[in-house]
Order: C-alpha cells, then sequence, then structure tokens
C-alpha cells in the first residue's frame, strides 16, 4: 500500500479531482495549505509590491493499493500541470503505508482501502 | 406613484410637472419630510453593502471579494453618473417622444441648487433619494452573473445599463409625464420600484445569465455558499434599509409613510415565515438560506405595493411571493440555467407577483378616487395596466441588456477566462483574498 501526498496550485483542485473520479479513484482526502517552494506570487496593495513568503496551495492526500500508484501519480501529474509545466506546478509525494484500518469494520490491509 | 399627489399641487393640475410645479407662494421647507427623507437615503444607500454580503456570503471562497466589488463597483460608478446626468435622464421633462427624460438645467444637477420641492424638501434630498435607487438596481444583477464576470466589463456594463435601460424606466414609471405614470385611471401602481428596481434586474439578469453561460461545472459540480453568517446579515441590512426604500418612497413623513413601513414590515416577516414552513414540510429543516431568501422575497413582493395595500394584503402578498420565489427557484435547477444566486428567481420572480397580485388587495380609498377619475374602474381594467407596465419592463429590460451585455463582449470582454474562473476572481481580478485564515501569511 501507498500514501500518495500532492501539492497542487489551487484553481487545479476541480480538474485534478475529476481525472480522478474518472479513473475510479474515489477516495481522497482535500486540505488547504500553505508553504514556499520556488514559486513567488508578487501582489500589489495599495500601489505596494508584496511578496508573501507562503503561498496557499490545496494538499491531497490518497492512500491506495500498489497496483492503483501509477495511474494516482500519471492522472495528478497530466491534470496539475500548467501547459509544458511552470514553477508552482507542486510536487507529489509518494510513501509506503504500513497499515490502513476501517474504523467501522475493523478490517485491515488493503481490503479496508 | 405616491409622490405625485405630495409634488403636485392639486388634483387638478396632475398634467402640470410637479417636479418645475410653482404654486402662488414658493414651497417652505418641512423640516420633518426633509429629515425622513435624508433618513431614508441614508437607510438606502445602506442596502448596498447588505446586498455585497448577501451575495458574498453565497459565493466560494475564490470569489467573495470579487462578488462584493460588484454591488460596490456600483456605489462608485452609479454614484457619480447619476449625479452628472443620471437625474437628468430620468426626472427631465420628457424628451425623444418621452423615451427618456432631459433637462439640461439637472446636468451635474445645476438647477436645483436653491430648490425646495412642493413636497417641503430640498430637491437635492429628492435626487439623492433616487440616486441611491439607481445603485441598487444594477448591483442586484450581478447575482445572476457571480463568479464568472471580468470586473472592467462589469464597470462598463452597468453605466451603460443604467444610462440605457434604468433611466428610462425610472422615467416612464415616476416622473410626471412618464408613460406608465399616466396609464389608466390613476397610472400603473408602481409604489418604490416593483418594476423598476426589481423586474428589471431580474428579467436583466436572467437574460444576461443566458447570454454568459453557465459557471465551469454548473450543475454538476456543487457550490456550495461559503458564509451563510454573511448572507444572513446582509439580509437583515437589507431588510432593515428596505424601511427607507418603500417607506422613503412616500416623500413625505406622513400617514402614507406609516402604512409603508408597516406593510413592509409584515410583508418580510411573512414571506421568511412562508419559506421556512415550506422547507420544513419538504425537507424536514428550516435553512438560514432559505430564511434570508424568504426575507427578501417578502420585501421584493411589497415594494411596488407598499402605499396602495393593507397589512391583509401584506400578509397575502409575502406568502404567495414566498411560494412562487422558491417554486420558481425548483423550476431553475430543473431547467439547468445558472441564475447563480437566483437575481431572477427572487427579485424578478417576486417583482411580477407584487406588480400583479397588489392589484387584488389595494384599500378601498383608492378604488374610489380611481373611480372618481374613470366611472367604472375596477380590478379587471387595472390588471389590464399593471400587465402592461410588467411586461413591457420584462421586454425592454431584456432587449437592452441583451444589446448591452453584446457590445461589452465584443469591446472589453465579459465573461472571465476558464483559468480564471478556476483560480477564482480575487486572486485572479483584485490580487487579493477574502480570508486570510486559510493563509497562513
Amino acid at each position: 500500500m501507498k500514501l500518495i501526498t500532492a501539492i497542487i496550485p489551487e484553481e487545479k483542485l476541480d480538474e485534478v479531482r475529476e481525472a480522478l473520479i474518472d479513473a475510479e479513484i474515489e477516495r481522497i482526502t482535500v486540505l488547504r495549505v500553505s508553504g514556499h517552494g520556488r514559486q513567488q506570487e508578487i501582489t500589489i496593495q495599495r500601489g505596494k509590491k508584496v511578496v508573501p513568503n507562503l503561498i496557499p496551495k490545496v494538499q491531497i492526500t490518497i492512500a491506495c493499493n500498489d497496483a492503483f500508484e501509477d495511474i494516482t501519480v500519471d492522472t495528478i501529474i497530466r491534470t496539475a500541470r500548467h501547459g509544458e509545466g511552470q514553477v508552482g506546478d507542486g510536487k507529489i509525494f509518494v510513501q509506503d503505508l504500513q497499515d490502513c484500518i476501517r474504523i467501522r469494520t475493523g478490517e485491515r490491509g488493503g481490503q479496508a482501502i | 406613484m405616491t409622490w405625485k399627489r405630495c409634488l403636485g399641487l392639486a388634483a387638478a393640475c396632475a398634467v402640470a410637472h410637479p417636479l418645475l410645479a410653482q404654486g402662488t407662494a414658493a414651497p417652505v421647507n418641512d423640516s420633518g419630510a426633509t429629515a425622513w427623507m435624508l433618513t431614508s437615503t441614508t437607510l438606502v444607500l445602506l442596502m448596498v453593502p447588505g446586498l455585497a454580503m448577501f451575495y458574498g456570503g453565497l459565493v466560494r471562497t475564490k470569489n467573495v471579494l470579487g462578488t462584493m466589488m460588484h454591488s460596490y463597483a456600483a456605489m462608485a460608478v452609479v454614484g457619480v453618473l447619476w449625479a452628472v446626468v443620471g437625474y437628468a435622464l430620468s426626472f427631465g421633462p420628457n424628451a425623444l417622444g418621452g423615451l427618456i427624460g432631459w433637462d439640461s438645467k439637472l446636468f451635474l444637477l445645476r438647477g436645483i441648487d436653491h430648490t425646495i420641492l412642493p413636497a417641503g424638501i430640498p430637491e437635492y434630498a429628492f435626487a439623492m433619494f433616487q440616486g441611491k435607487f439607481a445603485i441598487i438596481t444594477p448591483a442586484l444583477i450581478a447575482g445572476a452573473v457571480a463568479e464568472r464576470i471580468s470586473f472592467r466589463g462589469w464597470l462598463a456594463f452597468i453605466t451603460l445599463w443604467v444610462l440605457f435601460v434604468y433611466c428610462p424606466l425610472c422615467h416612464w414609471v415616476w416622473a410626471p409625464d412618464g408613460y406608465f405614470f399616466n396609464l389608466g385611471a390613476k397610472g400603473a401602481i408602481d409604489f418604490a420600484g416593483g418594476t423598476v428596481v426589481h423586474i428589471s434586474s431580474g428579467a436583466g439578469g436572467l437574460a444576461l445569465a443566458l447570454f454568459l453561460g453557465a459557471r465551469h461545472g454548473y450543475p454538476k459540480t456543487a457550490m456550495a455558499p461559503n458564509n451563510l453568517t454573511f448572507t444572513l446579515l446582509g439580509a437583515g441590512l437589507l431588510w432593515v434599509g428596505w424601511f427607507g426604500f418603500n417607506a422613503g418612497s412616500s416623500v413625505a413623513s406622513n400617514l402614507e409613510t406609516a402604512r409603508a413601513l408597516t406593510v413592509t414590515q409584515v410583508a418580510a416577516a411573512t414571506g421568511a415565515l412562508t419559506w421556512i414552513l415550506i422547507e420544513t414540510i419538504r425537507d424536514d429543516k428550516a435553512t438560514s438560506l432559505g430564511m434570508a431568501s424568504g426575507i427578501l422575497a417578502g420585501l421584493v413582493v411589497i415594494t411596488p405595493a407598499a402605499g396602495v395595500v393593507q397589512v391583509g394584503g401584506a400578509i397575502a402578498l409575502g406568502a404567495i411571493a414566498a411560494c412562487c420565489c422558491y417554486g420558481m427557484i425548483l423550476l431553475k435547477n430543473r431547467l439547468g440555467y445558472d441564475d447563480s444566486l437566483d437575481a431572477f428567481g427572487i427579485h424578478g420572480t417576486g417583482g411580477i407577483v407584487g406588480a400583479l397580485g397588489l392589484t387584488f388587495f389595494i384599500r378601498d380609498a383608492w378604488w374610489v378616487e380611481a373611480g372618481a377619475k374613470v366611472p367604472g374602474w375596477g380590478i379587471l381594467s387595472q390588471l389590464r395596466v399593471q400587465g402592461f407596465a410588467v411586461l413591457c419592463t420584462i421586454g425592454f429590460s431584456v432587449v437592452m441588456t441583451l444589446i448591452i451585455a453584446a457590445l461589452v463582449q465584443k469591446l472589453i470582454g465579459f465573461r472571465v477566462s476558464e483559468a480564471v474562473e478556476k483560480t477564482g476572481l480575487d486572486h485572479e481580478l483584485h490580487g487579493e483574498r477574502a480570508y486570510g485564515l486559510n493563509n497562513l501569511n
């Protein structure tokens, strides 16, 4: 089992989510997060340039069985990328997942996902 | 409607221009009436931030500021426009065969520096009071096309819309020499703006929503309100401001003012009560959005009627309006067009129900006066006048709105790109975000 964490641009959430659902990956958790990578976002407030040090992004967390890792990652890359790709498109982290438990039934492992 | 009586000298000189009427003695300022009119003007302006909050709470988090800016833009744009030419176009004597009014003396309000109206109030107070109506009317349209229009397109649109839709309509309905003012026995009844404000903005909004098309993902994606606390507060501010809107439309501080205020209160409460009852019976739960919608439905329906109906009529109209508006929103969901925040569903529908429905609840004294002017004047004859005014308003507003929208789309661009729509108006068009809490900065 894998735990996939993706940090994506806010405006791409709908597209990514719809594509994931089309690929039959329907169990996801979404969070609003702030952080910084290499992207700089300059805004102007009352005529003054402001460079916020933390930029809002959306984080998607998906737990899946090994067979679904590639399709999940590919779907996110395909839909979250701006055109040919630009700074700020985000990152995906894939980790091994030790266990997964469905609280309702107490099932464990792959079938609980 | 009613200020014909207040501004005019006597029933006999109804043909003369009340705004220019000169009695044997120059009118004297009535401090009571002036104080109330200034208060009303302030109350009506308060409705605009109220509307901004109402709409701002209903959109998604990414469009809160953009949506609130639509209302505030109307304050800025129309606030200037009205003083420069709007008042002259609306309340000047007939020009172009009565299609619109015009008086060069009213340009920049230059000619009214010393004027006290026959109603005993300075003309400045009347002009500013009317100006607030011109501000809120285009702002209402924003609800129909929320979350997908560009800010510049909106600025251009409201400028043209006020000049070519609001001012002519306002002239027809409220200027003493306007078309609708002189229909039938005692004119088409529109006390405070059922046709001019609500039907025109509702029908125009619907036309604009169809012209621009639905938001990306509508209706498949759920588009939940971001903050109903705002919406409830906005509805509350609108309710309070509406006392100025309706009771101020008597252009006096007297019995008629108190009558208008009373029926406004009763209709708003009935609308709210009816809506939450419908929800409780149909869906088992009364929602805060339903409460806010019911308040608005009741307020809109009583707007044209506030001068002629009594408490019984106000209760009936409030209840009917809530049912019709609720039904209209169900119908919208079935038809699938994207009147995003139900500008037509509530303002258009409520306005039409009010303008037609009021005919059945007019107080007896009014019928006596009408009968004295045209013998045998009855419900059917008045209903025909009301229906004519409603149809003309819908037709005129829809056609003109479409022409203006096409022009703005072609010259400036009205609908935002898909990328802007997805990121949200706040960040893309204004470089800001509404809620700091969601961003740790």
